[in-house]
């Protein structure tokens, strides 16, 4: 049994070095002086050059884009987590005429390409004279189909006992949905929290088509920005995107359990 | 409403075009759909983004191999294991695309580099319309790898421990019982992971915006971009580049109808293969 988990584990180590080793290449490629990061045969030790960091602070506005990105990323997995809660206990419990088509219409939205929301959405914000500000970057990610199916779930699996009680001691649908649901579907609402908020970090193509000054992008369109302007100084493009992609991978490092719940949740019950 | 709204919109704006100068726009009819048959770049993107979707497809054997392997009772460090498979799902995908077009670099990236090693001269990869298409579908398939893992995982758990006790007795090997109990039994978790990377698929940006050059003009530089622009791209150049939203939203409502169509295609294949107990 022993020697055949040996084999597993020998296989398996070669997948997780693949998934590892351009992230060190990264940080090697990071701490290099260019001259040395594109010498051949290349060099593997690098050369201490920390340098290379805080340049990227020096000729990208990295602080404005990191703050923009976080209160993006904070403002949507908040928004989410509330409205989404909201809509996803109306369709589990709530009767109202048109529920069951109205919910098929949700589930069809979640096959629908964000790009056929894009572009009307974009007038809107340009409308409202929003484009290159904060509010453009947060307000049409405030609430997900994606989210209240989620969450829909969910409610689905906690008891109706629960919510008969609350009711027949005279609380209104809103009152049972934050003192009874809430707390019970935590688990659940942690979840979504975290999922948007890696989504929301890693979110691309809308940061780069509403805000295109450099002081208002989010660290995804600054980079690319970055990638665009500094083609081929590799240390500092690495040193960058490390920088950039750093925040999330810690905060998946630390809630990696509710994260993987998360995604099985998904992925079990559509 | 708050969907449908945009929806019905963006199919309104494909029968249009902007007036000069911002002027309010008018009914062309099928006007955008007529020039959308003639375009080759229409064409081209449309192969590329469905060669990309195919060749992607090869990510899930490899995902249900390793949660099959990390599911050997009694292996220890699984956690482990997941975490690195997980890394690059949560990297942000600019960045990864950042780092392997360091990779990729023809005259000093590492890849080249270590196929030297062993007597091969490697290509330009991204620089090079015979290559650039796969190397595109390494870097998606290596990025999507961990989260079709998880989900993968979970089904695999799923699966009651005495079918495998019993194929023991009956004297089955690991491959057998692979092929024989693991792949059926996750017959219904494939099928959904494979619409939803189709779906996913058929939407690729990033890594076409980044590794191709990084902006669009950079992009339109590189000598493989035309073996790399993607629909949603070319949606991205025509909509926001080129200012023309009619056409952009024509172009959306070619990739809505592309996964409606292959949505379709999937589920109706799915009585074939697929098994529900």
């Amino acid at each position: 049994m022993t020697k055949k988990l040996g084999l597993v584990h020998f296989l398996l180590t070669i997948g997780a070095l693949a998934m590892v080793a351009p992230f060190v290449w990264q940080f090697l490629t990071s701490l290099k002086t260019l001259e040395h990061a594109t010498s051949v045969p290349p060099t593997i030790v690098p050369d201490g050059q920390w340098s290379n960091y805080t340049k990227v602070f020096d000729l990208v506005p990295f602080g404005s884009q990191f703050l923009n990105t976080v209160v993006m990323v904070a403002a949507r997995a908040l928004g989410q987590v509330l409205m989404c809660s909201l809509a996803a206990y109306a369709f589990a419990r709530l009767r109202f005429p048109g529920r069951t088509v109205l919910f098929g219409l949700f589930l069809s939205v979640l096959m629908v390409p964000p790009q056929l929301f894009i572009i009307p959405q974009y007038e809107i914000i340009a409308d409202l004279g929003w484009l290159n500000s904060l509010p453009a970057l947060i307000v049409p990610g405030l609430f997900s189909a994606f989210g209240t199916f989620l969450l829909r779930q969910f409610f689905l699996g906690l008891p109706a006992e629960l919510d008969e009680a609350a009711r027949l001691d005279g609380a209104n649908p809103l009152r049972i949905w934050w003192s009874v649901m809430v707390p019970l579907a935590r688990p659940g609402m942690i979840a979504l929290g975290i999922l948007t908020t890696i989504w929301s970090w890693n979110d691309f193509f809308w940061p780069l088509v509403v805000n295109n000054d450099p002081e208002k992008m989010t660290l995804s369109a600054g980079l690319a920005s970055m990638q665009g302007q500094f083609l081929t100084d590799y240390p500092l493009l690495m040193a960058g995107s490390l920088l950039a992609s750093l925040p999330v991978i810690a905060v998946f490092v630390v809630l990696q359990r509710q994260f993987v719940e998360g995604i099985a949740l998904t992925g079990t019950k559509g | 409403m708050f969907y449908l709204w945009p929806v019905l919109q963006t199919a309104y704006l494909s029968f249009t075009e902007a007036g000069p100068f911002g002027g309010p726009s008018e009914w062309v009819g099928l006007e955008n759909y007529r020039e959308l048959i003639s375009d080759p770049e229409v064409g081209r993107s449309l192969v590329n983004t469905l060669a990309y979707t195919a060749l992607g497809l090869i990510g899930i054997p490899i995902a249900v191999v390793i949660a099959a392997l990390l599911s050997r009772p009694g292996l220890r460090g699984v956690a482990i294991y997941r975490t690195f498979f997980f890394l690059p799902v949560v990297t942000t995908p600019v960045a990864v695309a950042m780092i392997w077009r360091w990779i990729y670099s023809g005259d000093f990236g590492i890849l080249n580099y270590l196929l030297s090693l062993v007597g091969i001269e490697g290509p330009h990869w991204i620089a090079d319309s015979r290559t650039a298409l796969i190397a595109m579908v390494i870097v998606g398939i290596w990025m999507g790898l961990g989260y079709n893992l998880v989900i993968f995982i979970a089904a695999v758990r799923g699966i009651p421990r005495h079918y495998y006790e019993a194929a023991e007795i009956d004297g089955a090997g690991p491959i057998q019982q692979f092929f024989r109990i693991t792949v059926p039994l996750l017959s219904p978790t494939i099928f959904f992971v494979s619409v939803v990377s189709v779906i996913g698929s058929l939407q690729l940006f990033d890594l076409v915006y980044v590794l191709a050059g990084g902006s669009n003009q950079a992009s339109r530089a590189n000598p493989a971009f035309e073996s790399m622009e993607t629909i949603v791209y070319l949606f991205y150049a025509e909509a926001f580049q080129n200012n023309d939203k009619g056409y952009g939203a024509a172009i959306a409502m070619i990739l809505l109808a592309l996964i409606v169509a292959l949505t379709a295609v999937q589920f109706r294949l799915q009585k074939r293969w697929v098994t529900y107990d």
